[in-house]
């Protein structure tokens, strides 16, 4: 088959895309397909016309690439892709919509405020800040909504430490989210086509829990898979990661976060395409499973040329 | 042309990684890499404006001479010019950099001169010949950026030294050494850029210069002096090499023709006494045998022709052109909580903005706008530095520095904006900036409020 291999383009997450899409390519490589590599920039959708793949392969992270604007154009082009469609990743990209959605599907997630710039321009919103405390307690997680990654997550251990955590967070997106702080155990469910992959738990070595470099260094986290976790709890995440799964509409593959705490898993977000570096936590989980590198880039490729459904 | 044949590597599996980790050894774990560099490849995009970068304008340089000086070495001197030469470096690069050296006040032995990758290699070895784990090295806060993977992978412990308007702080300075005393410990040297830094644009004032040297002399202490920018000055009188003022007994010259020629050619010296000199020249045996001797016999025939003051001197009036254009932006398009430095020559001004911005998350929003920078925290070891930032001016023309500095201002514009909103005050104060508080005259740099 002729697969093209979308990577690059132009968000934060380039050079993990970048990773992400050489370790495609070579894998499917070995699996005998033709593979068109192809930089997610200005010149994407006339390659796509010139060359006419049988499915690409879309391995962009990050806004512009996870977000449903390159899967829009591979459909009005009418070439097959791997992963979510256009409203999945639409939704978990932007993880405020994610926690609506995943409310309404009586999905446990931490307690959280949006605001977006424009509310503290010009609508005064910072006299809402006031309440924070009340209603959600320190420390508090902020984030920029968009963005896979850890870019611009901050914790403020105190009410003084607000604005400039938020002015850190805008600094990647006009909306951001205050999350109640949730102490537990960091797990990740791979998902391959509706199914769940073993639970991966992530073990920070040193520093900050939501370290960025850690994500994608080897040797600064280390992972346990499968999670040491009693049958019982590790059904729970699994089903709350699949309906998390479901609630987004995901499909191909994704991956789902949750932390673990007193009050049972509760999910954080979902990555409509999570990293396939050698070090993210899908290839890892698919390993556990039983499932090789090439063996899970073949199964994903099988689900995107798959009926409506699969 | 087409790629040759080639295998492609399997890309390793998790647990093949898993097993690779086990095997790193210890100072990998304090090498820095990361987001950093992950935010660096998005500058790496063409249509990015970079003030981010340390790159001298080659652009200059005649095609005509350099194929001409290339031609005379393939048709005289091919065979030795393609052959290994001796570790020290050449006898007549040697030369070369003596005359360099000579350019401002210094006259070293040549016997005392090692020719070396680049200047970067010649800070390597002295980490590889003086540093063993947990020893101590004092540097400049900020310092140079290239410096702290050296010390880092060495695993020292880098102990740094504010800065102001007259470079690091002898003060500081003493009060550090006095306390390392009272528990027993001595750092192995003292780092740093007194002319022009790299980050921070400023220079150690005489006084200071001369501080530093009988401190140095008195507590037997050895200083680095790393002076890759000292002839670009733009302004007022050189001021005497610390080398100079020493005369080499406790002052290790690290000196380089990246700034003044190319560092493509990557040709670099390290001036020590003899006793060092014998075990740095073991490490460069250990590292690469030779500096390439192509480009040695390049730097022999370019200095032959006599005309590499006038390059100089080109490169001078182009940069300080583009200084003037980066500060004359900076005053239209910074708020006026930010500082900055003035440098008198160099690459580089260093400007601090309010305290609440972190300029690593100002990166994110600033390539948005497709302009970048380094962020200051890349010049400090301890998380310091987060409101500052390193701006180039040597890469760009003055458009694209007005333009780059234009759509920074933009995207800091807007967050004091927003942080003013958040907190219903006027803007903090701006965060302490290398530039001091007060004026120097002995120096011609002065610490610019913007308007």
């Amino acid at each position: 088959m002729r697969v093209a291999v979308l990577k690059g383009g132009r968000s934060l997450e380039r050079g993990v895309s970048l990773r992400s899409g050489a370790r495609v390519e070579d894998a499917l490589e070995r699996l005998g397909h033709e593979v068109l590599p192809l930089e997610a920039d200005g010149g994407l959708v006339k390659r796509l016309l010139a060359e006419k793949p049988d499915v690409a392969f879309v391995a962009l992270h990050g806004v512009g690439g996870e977000d449903g604007t390159a899967q829009e154009l591979l459909e009005i082009l009418g070439v097959p892709f791997t992963g979510p469609g256009v409203a999945a990743c639409a939704r978990c990209i932007d993880k405020v919509l994610a926690k609506h959605e995943l409310r309404s599907a009586g999905i446990p997630t931490p307690d959280w405020f949006a605001f977006n710039e424009t509310a503290f321009r010009e609508l005064g919103a910072a006299d809402a800040l006031g309440d924070l405390e009340q209603r959600l307690g320190f420390p508090l997680v902020i984030k920029p909504s968009r963005g896979g990654s850890a870019l611009g997550v901050k914790f403020a251990a105190s009410w003084y430490e607000v604005p400039e955590a938020l002015v850190s967070a805008f600094s990647y997106d006009n909306r951001v989210l205050l999350e109640r702080f949730v102490e537990g155990r960091e797990l990740a469910v791979g998902i391959l086509g509706g199914e769940a992959l073993p639970i991966v738990e992530a073990i920070p070595q040193s520093g900050d829990r939501y370290d960025f470099e850690a994500r994608y260094e080897i040797g600064r986290t280390s992972f346990v898979c499968p999670a040491e976790l009693s049958a019982e709890v590790a059904d729970a995440v699994t089903e709350q990661a699949v309906a998390a799964y479901e609630a987004l509409g995901c499909s191909g593959f994704s991956r789902v976060d949750l932390i673990l705490g007193d009050e049972g898993p509760q999910v954080l977000e979902v990555n409509a395409i999570p990293g396939l570096t050698e070090t993210s936590l899908l290839p890892q989980a698919a390993e556990a499973a039983g499932l090789s590198f090439e063996g899970l880039v073949e199964r994903i490729l099988e689900l995107a040329l798959a009926p409506a459904g699969a | 042309m087409s790629e040759p044949p080639h295998r492609r590597r399997a890309h390793a599996s998790s647990s093949d990684l898993e097993r690779y980790a086990g095997l790193f050894a210890e100072r990998t774990r304090v090498m820095r890499s990361s987001a950093m560099r992950d935010l660096m490849a998005v500058t790496a995009r063409p249509d990015v404006i970079s003030l981010a970068g340390g790159l001298p304008d080659t652009s200059t340089f005649p095609p005509q001479e350099f194929a001409a000086q290339m031609t005379r070495i393939a048709q005289e001197s091919a065979a030795e010019a393609l052959q290994y030469g001796p570790t020290e470096g050449f006898r007549e690069t040697v030369d070369c950099i003596v005359e360099v050296m000579g350019a401002e006040g210094m006259l070293p032995d040549p016997e005392d001169v090692i020719v070396t990758t680049g200047g970067q290699q010649a800070i390597d070895l002295l980490g590889k010949a003086l540093l063993d784990p947990g020893d101590v090295v004092i540097c400049e806060a900020p310092t140079y950026p290239g410096a702290i993977p050296v010390f880092c992978s060495y695993q020292a412990e880098t102990i740094q030294i504010e800065c102001d308007a007259e470079g690091m702080k002898i003060d500081e300075l003493e009060a550090t050494l006095d306390r390392l005393e009272s528990e027993g410990r001595r750092p192995k040297f003292i780092y740093s850029v007194p002319n022009f830094q790299n980050p921070a644009g400023v220079t150690l004032s005489l006084e200071r210069r001369q501080r530093l040297v009988e401190l140095a002399r008195a507590r037997e202490l050895l200083v680095v002096e790393d002076n890759p920018y000292g002839l670009l000055r733009f302004e007022g009188e050189p001021l005497p090499p610390l080398y100079q003022l020493d005369g080499g007994d406790f002052v290790i010259y690290v000196g380089t023709f990246s700034k003044i020629l190319s560092p493509g050619i990557r040709l670099g010296w390290l001036v020590a006494p003899p006793a060092l000199m014998e075990k740095i020249v073991l490490g460069k045996q250990a590292a690469d045998l030779c500096t390439s001797t192509l480009t040695q016999y390049f730097v022999r025939e370019y200095f032959g022709g006599g005309r590499w003051r006038e390059y100089v001197d080109n490169l001078v009036e182009i940069y300080r052109g583009r200084r003037d254009a980066m500060i004359a932006a900076l005053q239209r398009h910074f708020p006026p909580q930010a500082t900055w430095t003035v440098p008198g020559g160099g690459l580089f001004i260093w400007a601090t903005l309010p305290a609440y911005i972190d300029t690593s998350d100002l990166l994110a929003k600033a390539l948005r706008e497709d302009v970048a920078f380094v962020p200051g925290e890349a010049a400090y070891v301890d998380g310091r530095g987060r409101s500052s930032m390193r701006l180039n001016f040597s890469a760009g023309d003055e458009d694209e520095i007005a333009e780059g500095i234009r759509r920074i201002g933009k995207v800091i514009g807007e967050q004091v904006e927003l942080y003013s909103a958040l907190t219903g005050e006027h803007p903090t104060p701006p965060a302490a900036s290398p530039a001091g508080d007060e004026a120097p005259n002995v120096v011609p740099f002065r610490k610019v409020e913007g308007e």
